[in-house]
Order: structure tokens, then C-alpha cells, then sequence
């Protein structure tokens, strides 16, 4: 029983107690790390060719606002998202794998501008693996 | 089957040509997440140190090719290995590798070579993406130059063997507290006596047998990967032979390469016992 008790303690160590567990939202930091974590984003998208044609026609403050919920709703903050499905908004693009993983490279590079620790930055790409089949080769 | 003279020139030249027949190809493979490609295992096939893993080695996805090159150096107590290989990945589900192992008794004056070319397919999954593991099945066929040990040892077999195995990889994203996960599981019919240096098959035991072999490791950033592995092995020789157990740490600085240190307890071998040392690789990207 004391070694059970030990393994409990040890475990809510790593994961951090279930009474006073934070949202992820908060640990990201916010409104506030969120919208940043956007900006960076699309300032990473401007600057990478292949990136940005899948952009070109796309309308970046729309993006800009519907990623921001997206990306609240995926941390369990205290959002509503109003746009469209994945499917909807990849639906077309034939977005190829590399180019998929190119991305998720460009979100990492955005969320360590934005001072997210890299734990953080884990738990949400981990929340983000499942849009993939969402998003791929549509 | 008829076997070629070389085996690796046949295997490489059926792989230009797919790539050939399968242009446009994009030829800078970038397509995984840094560290997520793993490394070249010490018998040229993509994995950790001593275990091939499920994962197709290169950063292809699954419209790319890449090619990687790979030295590793495993120096224990009277015995050094030194592994030369490289390797071609296609389309993040084709992996075909050669190897050349080079096997020094220290003070003894002998080396033995091994050389190796290595298969392997994947059969489902993605190592980060999928809900289930990566599943991949491979072979590594083993031609032994120098028999003369393996013979006098008891070998049944000096000249060559064929591995197959069953492997299966998952990384799990921030699974602990925060920090990637990644563990490994490969089921491995063999007859090889240490790795087929001292040949295939003995006294004790002529058939295959199903090896287990794991690893689990923690990536402490994205670029730091620290963790263990064990492979188990069969004594048809009746030589007391070991099981190997290693414990690694990789710096992945990027994806073009890598370098793993790591400590390696290999146990008996030959009848020589405590053999143990370090293990180091570098393991690099050509395209």
C-alpha cells in the first residue's frame, strides 16, 4: 500500500495534481501566448515559398481570428470555434505529408518565439495529431 | 532463389530504378519531425543502437527518397566492432540497407567480416500520426567473409544467414510529464551466433529461434534523446552467450545528422565474460 501510495505521489508529480490541474490553455499562457503564437505563425508562413502558396488566396485576418479559437478549443480554453471544419478549409489544397510536417516545423518555430516551454509545446502538438488526417491530401 | 554475386549492387541498382520510374521525387527528405526518423542500428538497418525499429530510416515522407550514411564503433573489453553503412529509404515504406562489420579480438591479430544487406518494409502506420504503433516487417541477410572462427567454434553454418523480424514503434507526444516518448518492440527469428560473426547455428541448438527485443527512450528537447535497450540472443553454441543491454544518449542537432553515445553490457561472448564498453555513432543524411 506505501508502495502504491509512493507510485501516486510520483505519478501526480509527472502529471500534475488532478485537483488543482491547470487547462492547458492557461499553461500555453492565454488570449494573449495564443494570439501571439498566431502572429509568429504567419510571420513564418509570409517567409517560407512553399508555405505560402497554399495561402496566397486566403483571407489571413479571417485565419488569423479562426485560428485562434481552433487553437483554444484544442487546449480546453473557454472558446466557441465559429469556422469551418478542417476538412472544409483543406478541402482542395492536396496538402502532401512533407508539406503537412513542413507546418508542424513553422508551428514549433512560432511557439518557441512565443516562450512556450517545450513540454507545453508537446501537449499541444499532441492535442494537433488528430486534425492530421483532417488535413492532408484533400 | 538465386543469390548474386552482389547481393547490395543488385538491391541498389532495382532501387535506382524505381526512383527512376517514379519521377518527379523530391530528393531533400524533410518530411518528419526532427528525431522522429530514429537511427542506424549496428546491423545497417534503420532503429536504436542494437534493435532495428518499425520506423523507415531517412526523413522521407511518403513522397520523398533519402539516403543516409552511417560509422559506428562499439569498443568493450577484448573485442572492437566497427560498422560501415548505408542506406536508402523510399517513400517512408521501403528501406534497404548494407553493412559491413568488422569484428577485432583485441591483442589477437584476427578481424572478422560481416557483410549485411538489410530490408525492410512498412506495413502500417506512422510513428507519431497513427492511434497504433508503426508495424514493419524486415529481413537481414548475412554473409560472413572470414568463416574460420565460426567454424571452429562449433558453427553449423560459417558462411551465411538470413534474420526476419517484426517491429513496432510508437512516439507518444508529450506523454511524460510534458516530454516525447518512444519505445520500440521487435520479435526477431534468428539462428545467428553474435549477430552471425561467429556464424549461424551450433551444438546446443540449429534452428531459428524468436528473439525479443525493446527500447524505450525520453526526448528531453528536440534534439536530445536519452534511453535503454536490450536485445535478447540465443546461445546455440552452448558459449554461455549473452543477452545485450544498452543505455544511449543521441544529439539529433538536425535532421541532416546525428551522434549516439552510449554504454553497452554485451556480456559473454566467446567465452570471454563482462564484455563491456562504449558505443558510439554517427549517423548521417546524404539527401
Amino acid at each position: 500500500m506505501k508502495k502504491f501510495a509512493t507510485l501516486c505521489f510520483i505519478f501526480s508529480l509527472l502529471t500534475g495534481c488532478a485537483s488543482t490541474q491547470m487547462s492547458l490553455y492557461d499553461e500555453l499562457g492565454g488570449k494573449d501566448t495564443v494570439a501571439q503564437i498566431v502572429d509568429n505563425f504567419i510571420h513564418e508562413i509570409e517567409y517560407n515559398k512553399t508555405m505560402f502558396t497554399y495561402f496566397a488566396e486566403s483571407d489571413i485576418e479571417r485565419f488569423r481570428e479562426k485560428l485562434n479559437e481552433h487553437l483554444c478549443l484544442l487546449a480546453n480554453g473557454p472558446c466557441t470555434y465559429t469556422g469551418d471544419t478542417m476538412e472544409q478549409v483543406h478541402a482542395g489544397m492536396n496538402i502532401s505529408e512533407s508539406d503537412f510536417n513542413l507546418g508542424v516545423d513553422l508551428f514549433i518555430a512560432a511557439m518557441t518565439k512565443a516562450n512556450v516551454p517545450h513540454t507545453v509545446q508537446n501537449k499541444l502538438l499532441a492535442k494537433m495529431v488528430p486534425t492530421r488526417k483532417e488535413i492532408i491530401y484533400l | 532463389m538465386k543469390i548474386p554475386k552482389y547481393p547490395a549492387l543488385a538491391l541498389l541498382q532495382a532501387g535506382l530504378t524505381i526512383v527512376t520510374l517514379h519521377t518527379p521525387v523530391a530528393l531533400a527528405a524533410d518530411g518528419k519531425l526532427i528525431a522522429t526518423a530514429g537511427l542506424s542500428q549496428i546491423e545497417g538497418s534503420g532503429g536504436g543502437g542494437i534493435v532495428p525499429w518499425a520506423t523507415i530510416s531517412g526523413y522521407d515522407s511518403r513522397d520523398q527518397i533519402s539516403a543516409g550514411a552511417v560509422v559506428t564503433q562499439v569498443d568493450v573489453d577484448d573485442y572492437r566492432l566497427t560498422m560501415l553503412g548505408a542506406s536508402l529509404s523510399f517513400y517512408d515504406s521501403l528501406e534497404v540497407s548494407v553493412a559491413q562489420q568488422r569484428f577485432e579480438i583485441k591483442g589477437a591479430g584476427i578481424d572478422i567480416k560481416q557483410n549485411i544487406v538489410g530490408l525492410k518494409y512498412r506495413l502500417y502506420g506512422d510513428v507519431v500520426y497513427s492511434d497504433w504503433p508503426q508495424l514493419s516487417v524486415g529481413m537481414q541477410y548475412k554473409h560472413l567473409e572470414d568463416g574460420d572462427i565460426a567454424a571452429a567454434v562449433g558453427a553449423d553454418n560459417n558462411s551465411s544467414g538470413t534474420d526476419f523480424y517484426l517491429a513496432a514503434t510508437k512516439v507518444h507526444l508529450g506523454a511524460i510529464a510534458g516530454y516525447n516518448a518512444v519505445w520500440n518492440l521487435t520479435a526477431r527469428a534468428t539462428k545467428a551466433n553474435e549477430m552471425g560473426i561467429l556464424g549461424f547455428g551450433g551444438i546446443k541448438n540449429d534452428d531459428y529461434e524468436i528473439m525479443f527485443e525493446a527500447s524505450a527512450g525520453i526526448l528531453f528537447s528536440r534534439n536530445i534523446a536519452v534511453g535503454i535497450e536490450y536485445r535478447q540472443k540465443p546461445d546455440n553454441l552452448g558459449l554461455g552467450e549473452d543477452n545485450w543491454t544498452d543505455y544511449f544518449i543521441s544529439y539529433i542537432p538536425s535532421k541532416d545528422f546525428n551522434l549516439t553515445l552510449a554504454w553497452a553490457e554485451l556480456g559473454t561472448i566467446a567465452g570471454a565474460a563482462g564484455q563491456s564498453g562504449l558505443y558510439l555513432s554517427l549517423n548521417g543524411q546524404l539527401w
